[in-house]
């Protein structure tokens, strides 16, 4: 080889080499792709309850009257502010001017009406229709301001609709929209390759700020090895709910991803038929509370991260009360409770639905109750079966679940829900929340439900399950926590 | 021939209508409400019943039975519960993938594994003969997810040649669909073409033993072209049928590797089915795998006929 030939080789390679590592610098990068777990049913988050598809649309296809924001406050959305009567029976809702839906349609008091409407139909297959049982009627007062009016005070009124489940939908697309989501949102539907991915692009019309991701794809991925695969070597950017804990400490060690442990809403529960006999013997479920070592589940279902719970409350809400010291790990404690009761030698059934958390700690747990005297054979199932056996049919004994959904205090004043707690006193307390305006008392009686429920420990309260987030380290503007299942992505940007 | 055809036929048709009675029976007994899946646990009892309706649970099992095995008879079992759109679209968009993926492993599987076999076979007892034997029994004990985790380790975290996973689609120009299935190809092929390696060189070290091949070999043939002229087609006969076993396992290997892989195929579409309950979706893919075996084995028992007088005869 001539000198002239190493010379002309050597410098196309430096240029080369220039080029790779100089060019994110000259063009700053504005697509994302972003891994989720499972694989939507249908774009539609007003149609069926899949986590996933609010984990796309919310906020970023698709946005609601009121919008929850990072840290699960409400905040205005489509309305720009509301105001409600002093029964607290009439909400007035201000709606913006100047928006459009994607298809180019204006949205106005109409499309307000509709959705609502639509939601509480008697055909209506809203997900979320059960807390909408309060509403009366809805009214369009004129283009702009939206009138709703309830049977009773609800305070929970805005948060309930800046839920996934009630975003606007525009009334003449509404039917399609689960192929081809039209929405008002920051981002408009690109393409769903089936199975695959979704792609969404810029909404340039939208009526707030723009977003500076210019395209972004959510990429299903479901097996823990995988996703981790596809973020090493760069297929993906983002995982912003990390299935597998056991992988983090090899993205923390690794300088090129951020590691982000938040919190979601997910308060993981024991459940416990308290209808069925021993458990409806609050000896005996105290007992199971002291026989839960919650520091041993975090470790070794989570590998650490976690937060512990005392009651059903999530300890990042206002008037969170800590009941973790009410049951201290006490095996002693446990049997004594047990004998007391007349409740030796016990024989319960476990059923343990798919997810790791649920059957990592259905392991832990088994071993701990052995230990102070109650057999536990563990029963694993789909959704699909723990759905009818456990939810609908309450054919169980215990089971490990995480209850997803934020400020739902109300499931344990229901009627007919799994846990089959049925306490007047709790359901007294429960109503005089949801009457409840001033923001003190509320608090105040937040505090009491929270104590009722542990000290008639009526589930074993374990743990919050955590966010973990794993994205390139030039990325800014996640959300840290989930205080709904969503991937707002209107702040996000790369670093320059 | 022509009546070994029809009575294949017939059987073939047979297999499919019990197929479809026992599948659509398995169905029914599974525990779990397609509608309760959809909405989750906030749905009140009314909203459940609206959407039973509106997805036809609420009709008679017969009639369910009658409207999709007539609608696969016209090609159009019906609508997907969770995807609303029609079966055969949702299978027809999938099999895009997982033919190619599993026709890529199958000739992959042939490729290296029947050389393999005729190169043992040729060098009996010898250095490579005991080298493929020991390969081979690797081969076969690997767990082809592993395998294929290992290799995405390999080629895509480290030295990045290949994706790691997913489909860009035929749209994307035939280089990035193809480049997207080589791994998954290579993990299903290797522990595929390991069995056939060792049938392949048992089979042709039987045949090589006998009377004609001796003759042959008197005839100052030599060892290789005794081999390749008298010896092969005899030794294709039981190749044969381990093809037709391995194209069903393959078929259910594509179910794991795809998730291993994230492919949009026919696999991961059942597996996704299964969860959600999308019971139209699981009994006519299942129906369409059991047909796919079924035709597969009646084109084995053809093949033969082809390549083995004695079976020509007889039939």
């Amino acid at each position: 080889m001539t000198v002239w030939r190493m010379t002309r080789r050597c410098a196309a390679l430096i240029l080369g080499v220039a080029l790779l590592c100089g060019g994110p610098a000259f063009a700053q990068r504005t697509d994302l792709a972003i891994g989720v777990r499972l694989e939507p049913p249908h774009l539609d988050p007003t149609a069926a309850a899949a986590a996933v598809i609010g984990e796309i649309t919310y906020a970023n296809l698709f946005e609601g009257l009121t919008r929850i924001d990072r840290e699960g406050r409400v905040i205005p959305g489509l309305a720009e502010s509301w105001e409600v009567s002093d029964d607290g029976k009439v909400y007035t809702f201000r709606l913006r001017q100047g928006v459009f839906f994607h298809d180019g349609s204006t949205f106005d008091a109409r499309d307000a009406v509709f959705t609502l409407e639509r939601a509480i139909a008697p055909d209506s297959i809203n997900p979320q229709k059960a807390l909408l049982e309060p509403i009366e009627a809805v009214e369009a007062v004129d283009a702009h301001t939206l009138s709703v009016r309830l049977k009773r005070p609800t305070a929970q009124l805005p948060f309930i609709l800046g839920l996934p489940a009630l975003v606007i939908v525009g009334h003449e697309t509404a039917e399609t929209n689960r192929a081809m989501p039209n929405g008002t949102g920051p981002f408009r539907f690109s393409r769903w390759h089936m199975g695959d991915r979704v792609d969404l692009v810029r909404n340039d019309r939208y009526w707030g700020e723009k977003p500076a991701l210019s395209r972004v794809t959510f990429r299903v991925i479901g097996d823990p090895s995988a996703a981790y695969a596809a973020l090493m070597a760069g297929n993906i950017d983002a995982y912003t709910n990390f299935p597998a804990p056991e992988h983090l400490p090899q993205f923390e060690a690794d300088p090129r991803f951020k590691v982000v442990v938040g919190r979601t809403e997910g308060k993981t529960v024991l459940a416990q038929n308290n209808a069925r006999k021993p458990l409806d013997d609050i000896r005996v479920r105290r007992a199971i509370a002291h026989a839960i070592d919650r520091k041993l589940l975090i470790d070794g279902a989570l590998y650490g991260y976690g937060d512990p719970i005392g009651s059903h409350f999530a300890p990042q809400n206002a008037g969170y009360v800590d009941l973790t010291g009410r049951y201290p790990y006490d095996p002693e404690a446990a049997r004594a409770l047990l004998r007391e009761a007349g409740a030796e030698g016990l024989r319960l059934k476990l059923a343990l639905p798919p997810p790791s958390y649920a059957r990592r700690s259905g392991e832990i747990i088994a071993e701990r109750l052995r230990d102070v005297g109650i057999q536990v054979d563990i029963v694993p199932m789909e959704w699909a079966q723990w759905l009818t056996d456990v939810f609908r049919d309450k054919n169980y004994d215990l089971s490990i679940v995480s209850h997803v959904e934020p400020n739902d205090l109300d499931i344990y004043a229901r009627d007919d829900y799994y846990f089959n707690y049925d306490s007047p006193e709790y359901k007294a307390l429960y109503a005089e929340l949801a009457a409840e305006q001033d923001e003190e008392k509320r608090l105040v009686l937040l505090k009491s439900l929270q104590q009722k429920l542990t000290d008639d420990a009526v589930n074993g309260f374990l743990f919050l399950l955590p966010k973990l987030g794993v994205w390139d380290a030039r990325l800014q503007g996640f959300w840290e926590n989930a205080p709904i299942p969503a991937n707002d992505l209107t702040g996000v940007r790369w670093e320059r | 021939m022509i009546r070994a055809f029809a009575a294949g036929v017939a059987s073939l048709l047979a297999t499919l209508l019990v197929a479809s009675v026992v599948i659509f029976a398995a169905m029914q007994v599974l525990p779990g409400d397609p509608a309760q899946v959809m909405l989750g646990v906030n749905a009140r009892p009314d909203t459940l019943a609206a959407l039973r309706e509106q997805l036809g649970l609420d009709q008679p099992l017969a009639v369910r039975y009658w409207t999709w095995v007539s609608g696969l008879l016209t090609g159009n079992p019906g609508v997907s519960h969770t995807y609303a759109v029609p079966v055969s679209d949702l299978i027809a968009a999938r099999l895009g993938v997982s033919l190619p993926l599993a026709a890529l492993a199958l000739a992959l599987a042939v490729a290296i594994g029947l050389p393999l076999g005729m190169w043992a076979a040729a060098r009996r007892g010898r250095a490579v003969d005991r080298g493929v034997l020991i390969v081979a029994q690797l081969g076969i004990a690997v767990p082809n997810f592993w395998l294929a985790m290992l290799l995405v380790l390999l080629f895509a975290v480290t030295l990045r040649w290949l994706p790691p996973g997913g489909f860009p689609g035929w749209d994307a120009g035939a280089g990035p669909a193809l480049l997207a299935l080589v791994l998954p190809a290579v993990a299903l092929a290797l522990p595929q073409s390991a069995i056939l390696a060792q049938v392949m060189r048992q089979s042709l070290v039987d045949v090589l033993a006998q009377d004609f091949v001796r003759t042959a070999r008197a005839k100052g043939l030599t060892r290789g072209q005794a081999l390749r002229r008298h010896a092969l087609r005899n030794a294709f006969i039981p190749i044969l049928s381990v093809l037709g076993l391995q194209f069903p396992f393959l078929l259910a290997g594509t179910i794991i590797i795809e998730n291993v892989f994230f492919l949009p195929g026919i696999g991961r579409l059942v597996f996704q089915a299964v969860n959600q309950r999308d019971l139209i979706v699981v009994q006519s893919v299942v129906m369409l795998l059991v047909a796919i075996v079924a035709v597969v084995n009646l084109l084995v028992g053809l093949a033969y006929a082809a390549v083995d007088p004695r079976v020509r005869r007889a039939a």
